[in-house]
């Protein structure tokens, strides 16, 4: 069985296919029956990928050298694109990771979209996201892996925009799409720039020849690449400044933003610089960018979370910061700590996510935090279940996210960065405040007596518990005393941080700190009089924070007046100058010439006979005076 | 004094007549006085194939069939040029080329 699974990894991405096509062609009609299909999809993509993962993670020879066997797609001289499937223990977590997150939110949905109108369609587009996610985390090559990446944007899309009936979400979808495309663009160039300088895109081959890169190119062109190649992930993962789209796409429904927004989607691109790590690691300079874009967008997105007002926005700043933190570790040269905050940070805040879509749920979609409260009660599962998300990604031992984000903290204050490792360890404080701000303000504290909560159905709280359980134990494969994340997920040599006390300790201490920070400001004192005489004290920042330091209004000014104002300055171009001058001048002249040489066309024979005439004079004045040689030419060679 | 008449004679007899015959076909504006003239310019190359031929290869005759062939191409060339101007008459009640101006803009 397990060798089955590892020779037919392909059937991960393509038993949700499948069930997208199910579902599209057959099942539409029936809602429950296209649920199921969706379900027993993914739930097959989770028993394969589960057994393939088993099979890679106990052969450590797949460290070494991964399983990687293809077929041929296309091929033209001197380009052979092979579409295959590359298992070593990265991609093994990834698909295993991501079949079982999905899995539990896909039978979440079940619940959560019970009744809607579009509950098929719903399932066939969550089952083509899956397959797309699969894929990517599978390819063995990069354009396979950009034709899914492409993919996932694609579905997105289509789940952003899904209640396609309010104006905000289709304004939403435009906006993930466009800001991805953008992303996009530079990571197509990049690898083409790949596919032309080393003539393939295969990890394996590419890792090979770019190990030896000088034989290829120069280091410049190399670096220039290595950035190229990291636009794309700035922009599918919400880094800075390309975060925009992610804040807005919570406008579609809960399940999708716990599964492109937690755990899938969005750290696609912590995966592709994970899987691209052989360029990146040839390029120190652009390690560095990555490490900067990273702690800076971890920060930055923090800071923003602390102000926000509707319960999914939080959530979406706490998951742009939490990539930030992934992208700083590979940025540092940590695969390992980078894919273990992966790791638990899928759990929790899919976790997280569910429980704020179990929440929206109960109070029929208001989703301003201060006008919840006590909702602990009504819905314990909910609330002690979120409570656990809280605990694992404020940083409390011994819940999952504790345990990667010290080695994250850790592996920056190995590398010598110490400006980033003071970012992170700030934002390690600002995220157990904001999310424990939103825990007191959502589940403790007053009942809001216009609320009439009620607790969720097993069929959603079922996948609660299971995150939830997820969420305390997942960090347990790799805490510093059992390293078996390290020995398995790495790049080059496995690299074991000897666990630093004074790391884990000031961790603990910053999330302490900022939990009992939130719980005196939000929780004790009952009328949050403090907290609101404090964004009233400090209003400046308070606005500038809550208002996303004003970046979506930078970028709309940037577009109303660059853009448009060169789009004009073109328009009155092209309507003066390629219309008028060109087009139409042509034309004009045209019409002039032919104007003065209609005069020349007067109908009447005998001209036209003495114009003939006069022409045969001429030729004959000219055979007649000029030289033989000439007459001869003209007449074609008379002796 | 005997002058014998030459090629030359025949040739200068031959360009006055097609000289008279382009005239009138450019100057004219009857229709029938402008085919007559292209009868003019057509015989005056039949004198000169005649002449160039006698003169110049007595033996060969090709000149002379080359004569025959124009008078019957002429021939037939006059029926259909009469045809016309007939059909442009019952038209047109007139056959001044002046009025035969509609093949313009």
């Amino acid at each position: 069985m397990v060798e089955f699974a590892m020779y037919h990894a392909w059937l991960v991405p393509l038993l949700p296919a499948l069930a997208f096509l199910a579902i599209v062609f057959l099942t539409r009609p029936w809602p429950m029956l296209s649920a199921l299909v969706a379900v027993a999809g993914i739930v097959g993509a989770f028993v394969v990928s589960a057994f393939a993962a088993y099979g890679v993670f106990t052969n450590p020879e797949f460290t070494e050298k991964p399983l990687v066997y293809a077929v041929r797609w296309f091929s033209m001289p001197g380009m052979q694109i092979d579409v295959g499937v590359q298992l070593d223990p990265v991609s093994a977590m990834m698909i295993f990771m991501v079949s079982m997150v999905a899995s539990l939110i896909f039978i979440y949905a079940i619940g959560y979209m019970k009744g809607d109108p579009g509950f098929s369609v719903f399932f066939s587009y969550v089952s083509l996201f899956a397959a797309s996610m699969l894929l990517l985390a599978i390819s063995s090559n990069l354009l396979e892996m950009f034709v899914a990446w492409e993919l996932v944007g694609l579905c997105s899309y289509l789940l952003i925009g899904f209640y396609s009936h309010k104006i905000s979400a289709r304004e939403a979808a435009k906006k993930a799409f466009i800001t991805c495309r953008i992303a996009d663009f530079g990571l197509l160039l990049g690898l083409l720039s790949l596919q032309i300088i080393f003539g393939t895109l295969n990890l394996v081959e590419l890792s090979e020849k770019i190990a030896h890169f000088e034989q290829y190119t120069t280091f410049g062109v190399l670096t220039l690449i290595a950035v190229l190649v990291f636009i794309g992930p700035i922009g599918k993962s919400g880094q800075f400044p390309l975060h925009v789209w992610l804040p807005d796409a919570m406008e579609g429904p809960t399940p999708v933003s716990a599964l492109i927004h937690a755990a899938t989607m969005v750290v696609a691109g912590v995966y592709l610089v994970a899987r691209t790590m052989f360029l990146f690691h040839e390029v120190p300079g652009a390690m560095e960018l990555v490490a900067i874009t990273g702690g800076f967008t971890a920060l930055f997105a923090a800071t923003i979370a602390v102000t926000q007002r509707e319960i999914k926005r939080i959530l979406a700043y706490s998951t742009v910061s939490q990539i930030g933190y992934m992208m700083l570790a590979l940025g540092v040269g940590s695969m390992t700590a980078s894919l273990f905050h992966m790791w638990t940070h899928a759990f929790f805040k899919a976790l997280m996510f569910l429980g704020a879509g179990s929440v929206l749920h109960a109070l029929h979609h208001k989703a301003d935090v201060w006008e919840m409260g006590g909702l602990i009660k009504k819905m314990p599962i909910t609330g002690w279940t979120f409570v656990i998300g809280g605990l694992a990604i404020a940083g409390i031992p011994p819940f999952a996210g504790f345990w990667s984000k010290d080695e994250i903290l850790a592996v920056t204050l190995d590398s010598g960065h110490y400006v980033l490792f003071v970012m992170a360890a700030f934002t390690a404080f600002l995220t157990a405040f904001y999310m424990w701000r939103l825990i007191f303000l959502t589940f403790f504290g007053e009942e809001n007596p216009e609320n009439h909560p009620h607790e969720s159905p097993p069929v959603m709280t079922l996948p609660l518990i299971g995150l939830a359980i997820l969420s305390a134990v997942g960090g347990l494969v790799g805490t510093p005393w059992a390293p078996l994340w390290s020995e398995w997920i790495f790049y080059g040599h496995p690299h074991h941080a000897e666990p630093n006390y004074w790391v884990m300790i000031g961790s603990i201490v910053l999330a302490a700190a900022g939990i009992y920070l939130a719980y005196q400001l939000y929780c004790a004192d009952k009328t949050k009089a403090r907290a609101k005489a404090l964004a009233e004290r400090y209003n400046h920042i308070y606005t500038i924070l809550y208002n996303k330091y004003y970046i979506d209004e930078i970028y709309l000014w940037f577009n109303h007046t660059i853009i448009d104002g060169a789009a004009r300055l073109f328009y009155l171009f092209d309507i003066y100058v390629v219309d008028g001058i060109i087009v139409n001048g042509l034309g004009a002249l045209t019409c002039l010439f032919g104007e003065g040489l209609r005069v020349s066309n007067t109908g009447r024979l005998q001209n036209y006979a003495l114009v003939f005439f006069l022409g045969v004079l001429a030729v004959v004045v000219l055979l007649a005076f000029t030289g033989p040689s000439s007459a001869s030419l003209t007449v074609g060679g008379v002796k | 004094m005997v002058t014998t008449i030459s090629l030359t004679h025949y040739m200068v007899l031959s360009a006055l007549l097609f000289g008279i015959g382009l005239f009138g076909v450019l100057a004219k504006r009857n229709a029938i006085a402008v085919l007559i003239c292209i009868e003019l310019m057509l015989n005056a190359v039949n004198i000169n194939l005649v002449a160039i031929s006698k003169y110049i290869t007595p033996t060969l005759f090709t000149g002379q069939l080359f004569a025959i062939f124009v008078i019957t191409v002429a021939a037939a060339e006059v029926g259909v040029g009469l045809a016309i101007i007939i059909a442009i008459y019952r038209n047109r009640v007139s056959v001044n080329l002046d009025d035969f101006d509609w093949l313009k803009w």
